[in-house]
């Protein structure tokens, strides 16, 4: 029983802060969404912990805890491989963005020298 | 999706100052290389007195763009350090907006001869890229144990990939044609090895034509690390990666890579 009210009380705490960043603007709503529903989740199953053996008895696991961690580990791969992602695009994004800054600004000097006439 | 495919054409606002269409441009990636690039540019200068130099430093923390600038070179400075890959892209897009028909690339630490510039640009008569190669016999560059296994290993896929000899695909003396320019203009690999053995895997992919020419290299005055059979091992591991990873690469649209 401790052990439920433990697992509510973390999805509570991780549910309220992500709340609270994305009230603050320092989350974008994709990223808020994905981690509100898993902190949801894992109230539902903390609340309800009956759900748990239900789903673990129709998927065959004999342990309830481990459909627990094998699920979480899932889904914690899955949001990592997707934060590569979104890096790896974003460092591609400001290398283009650098590039282009390096090359204006080469053109306003050349504008420039022109302008003044020398 | 933001047009950003082909920079040139649709967001380049401003009229081009100077469009030299027979101009060559010799490029210069230089990261903190103060105290050779005045050399290197002046040498350049002294062999191919019609060629117009650009060095892109590349976030460099040192005097590279004044002692660049003060040898009579072009300078575009990056705003932070992107890698040579990043680097030659940057000069590729220049050399595009620009409208010039060659570029060659050239180290900053004074490795390449400028002696050789007139070889690599001859040979884009009839080729799209012409690679230097440190091996042939009058060479005096030599490398040997698992490094040079690595080396010829990579050279050899890469010149079974290219249907021609790449005796030495990591050299980084190397000319473009305009269809190169306008390819790597796009996209240039900015990761280790990316900006050599991938571009040419690159270059391959898209059908174009690579030859190589005979050049002279001199060793590197500082900084060079030991290279035994573990760091053989990584740089055939981190090759094959630039090869594989811009060779899946190829398949899709130029637009997407781009972004």
């Amino acid at each position: 029983m401790t052990a439920n009210i433990l697992a509510a009380a973390a999805a509570l705490i991780t549910f309220g802060f992500v709340f609270l960043l994305l009230r603050r603007g320092a989350l974008r709503e994709k990223y808020a969404v994905l981690w509100l529903i898993f902190s949801g989740a894992a109230l539902f199953f903390a609340v309800f912990p009956g759900a748990v053996i239900w789903l673990s008895r129709i998927l065959g696991v004999a342990q309830p805890a481990n459909l627990l961690f094998f699920v979480t580990v899932v889904l914690l791969v899955l949001v990592s491989v997707q934060l590569s992602y979104e890096l790896s695009r974003h460092e591609m994004r400001i290398r283009r963005l650098a590039e282009e800054v390096a090359l204006l600004r080469n053109e306003i000097s050349e504008i420039r020298r022109d302008r003044d006439g020398n | 999706m933001e047009p950003h495919g082909k920079p040139s054409s649709n967001t380049h606002a401003l009229p081009l100052a100077n469009v030299s269409t027979n101009k060559t441009l010799i490029a210069i990636p230089a990261w903190n290389e103060a105290g050779s690039i005045a050399t290197v540019v002046a040498s350049v200068q002294e062999h191919r007195p019609d060629a117009d130099i650009l060095v892109v430093n590349d976030g460099s923390t040192d005097l590279t763009a004044r002692e660049a600038q003060e040898a009579g070179a072009r300078v575009i400075s990056l705003p932070f350090n992107v890698g040579v890959g990043g680097a030659m892209r940057t000069a590729f897009l220049y050399a595009q907006r620009e409208g010039y028909r060659a570029l060659v690339q050239v180290d900053a630490d004074g490795q390449h001869d400028p002696a050789d510039l007139d070889r690599l640009l001859a040979g884009l008569k009839d080729a799209d890229i012409v690679v230097g190669t440190r091996f042939h016999p009058e060479s005096m560059y030599f490398v040997g144990g698992p490094r040079r296994w690595a080396m010829v290993l990579l050279s050899k896929a890469l010149s079974w990939m290219n249907k021609g000899n790449i005796s030495d695909p990591t050299s980084g003396f190397r000319s473009a044609g305009p269809k190169a320019i306008e390819l790597f203009a796009i996209e240039y690999p900015a990761d280790y090895l990316g900006d050599t053995v991938g571009s040419l895997s690159i270059a391959i992919r898209q059908g174009l034509v690579i030859h190589e020419a005979p050049v002279t290299m001199y060793f590197r005055q500082i900084g060079r690390p030991s290279k035994n059979a573990l760091w053989s091992a990584l740089y055939l591991g981190r090759a094959s990666l630039a090869i594989l990873a811009t060779g899946l690469k190829a398949n899709r649209t130029p637009r997407e890579d781009a972004s």
